[in-house]
């Protein structure tokens, strides 16, 4: 029997095993995609409550989704990232809408984040051999997904943002060192700096894209190093994700005076 | 201690067929292909199943076991319970010769569509001088077997027929990648990869990866660097500006 796909595809289609079921698997297999589904919509839902909470900060705490922040009238001066506040008071909106294109960016474009919502939120597929209920399929060869190419832009500004997450944490650690806060913000900037460092992009800056590793040995060794962080990826970014939200409506919820216990 | 099995196997020719139950003894520490041979030698003498080394070195047994793409000389029967009924497909992208067995050619037409290995000009085979650490990527794709479950679960064309034209399927990105590496060989592969072979359809769900019965990381380690690469190539403008500054050549560095 001879393929016939590339000059006939009609009559392939009829030579493949005809079963009607949608699949034939008999495990849990939509507990990925579902579970995928709740929690990613979950962060989002929270995302979109913290973008626009203006309680973001207690001295000398600073919830991570809003920082660094940017604008005189709705930064105060501890606030403001080495003081300064290159917008001026005409900006009146949340300062969180400023930056977190940034991560969120970071994070749509991540290769684990792509199989997770795809899976969970497109269902394409849904689960491995699950048929799709597309009729169509170009994945990211066209417009708009073709877009997704951009994601060492994304990480380039990720590594920015996981450093003055660093410095918001090494500054509460300088100024209260005792408090609880101050060490839900550093574990923070530690899951969310490896996360970042994790990023296949990071992988192939760093060297996947030679050939030649004998050639560049310390790029090798980072190559190295971000292999082993990139094989944990989905789980730094799961963690990671989980931190950033509970560091930030930690901050939050000391900030608006619901936690009020001492060395909070 | 050996038990009476409930089977559902995939029965018929081209694409017309059912699947047919059949009760069959299983003993302890067989494996799915086992049955599938006892049901040949018991009931179904004219059952075609195509396997060869019953090692999970040959990639020749590749079926659908419960739905999902397995070796059935790899599949403990202990893995599933004494009661559970269990069928048995065949593997759903490929049209079906007989029963279990598949015609797997698209997979050869597609690696003919792949430039060979091609060495440096004036280098002849003898006088490669690599170094370990230079080929040690490459050498993890080296282990397929090709048994070809990586396509078949593939919904790019296991979901879209009309896609295989244009995609080469994971097996065959993962040979362009490994060539890509390769510090010996010369062709620039990373615009015949988008444009050609179709890595742009790949949305990087793993599902080649969960199945691999070699354990490559065929996502991880082929697919997302060869799209980085193609990313250099073809979507990054400071790669690009880089390359002109630099007058590389941009294709193997």
């Amino acid at each position: 029997m001879t393929q016939t796909t590339a000059d006939n595809p009609a009559p392939a289609r009829r030579q493949r095993a005809q079963i009607k079921e949608r699949t034939l698997r008999t495990d849990q297999w939509w507990r990925y995609p579902l579970v995928t589904f709740i929690i990613f919509t979950a962060f989002l839902v929270y995302a979109t409550w913290a973008i626009f909470d203006n309680d973001f900060f207690v001295a000398p705490y600073h919830a991570p989704f809003a920082s660094p922040c940017l604008a005189e009238a709705v930064c105060e001066p501890d606030a403001r990232l080495f003081g300064w506040a290159p917008l001026g008071d005409w900006y009146t909106w949340p300062p969180g809408l400023l930056i977190l294109g940034l991560p969120a960016g970071f994070r749509f474009t991540c290769y684990y984040y792509r199989k997770a919502y795809y899976r969970g939120f497109w269902l394409s597929p849904p689960a491995c051999a699950v048929n799709e209920p597309h009729s169509k399929y170009t994945g990211e060869s066209r417009f708009p997904l073709i877009l997704q190419n951009v994601h060492r832009y994304f990480f380039y500004a990720a590594i920015v943002i996981g450093l003055i997450l660093a410095y918001d944490a090494v500054k509460a650690l300088i100024e209260k060192p005792g408090g609880v806060g101050t060490w839900v913000l550093i574990v923070n900037a530690i899951l969310i700096n490896l996360y970042t460092l994790s990023c296949h992009s990071c992988r192939h800056i760093t060297a996947g894209r030679l050939n030649h590793f004998s050639k560049h040995p310390i790029r090798y060794r980072a190559w190295g190093f971000v292999s082993k962080l990139n094989a944990k990826h989905q789980e730094l970014a799961l963690v990671s994700m989980f931190s950033v939200m509970g560091a930030d409506l930690y901050v939050r919820l000391v900030a608006k005076g619901v936690l009020t216990f001492p060395f909070a | 201690m050996g038990y009476k099995a409930k089977f559902r196997v995939w029965r018929g020719e081209g694409g017309e067929g059912r699947l047919e139950d059949f009760t069959v003894e299983v003993n302890e520490g067989e494996v799915v292909l086992d049955i599938i041979h006892r049901l040949q030698a018991t009931q179904a003498p004219d059952l075609a199943v195509r396997w060869n080394c019953k090692a999970g070195k040959c990639g020749s047994c590749s079926m659908e076991i419960n739905g999902k793409p397995r070796l059935g000389c790899m599949t403990r029967m202990s893995t599933f319970g004494e009661d559970e009924t269990i069928t048995v497909t065949p593997m759903r992208t490929f049209p079906v010769i007989k029963d279990l067995v598949t015609d797997v050619s698209f997979n050869y037409a597609k690696a003919r569509e792949i430039p060979s290995f091609t060495p440096p000009a004036g280098v002849e085979p003898g006088e490669y001088r690599m170094q370990q650490i230079d080929v040690e990527r490459s050498q993890e794709f080296r282990k397929c077997i090709e048994c070809f479950m990586c396509n078949n679960v593939c919904h790019v064309i296991r979901d879209h027929e009309e896609n295989k034209p244009a995609f080469a399927g994971p097996r065959f990105l993962m040979r362009i990648a490994e060539l890509d590496m390769h510090p010996y060989d010369v062709v620039d592969r990373k615009d015949s990869a988008q444009e050609d072979h179709g890595l742009g359809f790949c949305n990087i769900t793993k599902c080649c990866t969960e199945v691999c019965p070699e354990h490559i990381k065929i996502t991880d380690n082929a697919l997302i660097p060869m799209k980085e690469r193609v990313v250099d190539r073809k979507y990054d403008p400071l790669v690009w500006l880089g390359n002109k500054i630099f007058k590389r050549t941009g294709s193997k560095s």
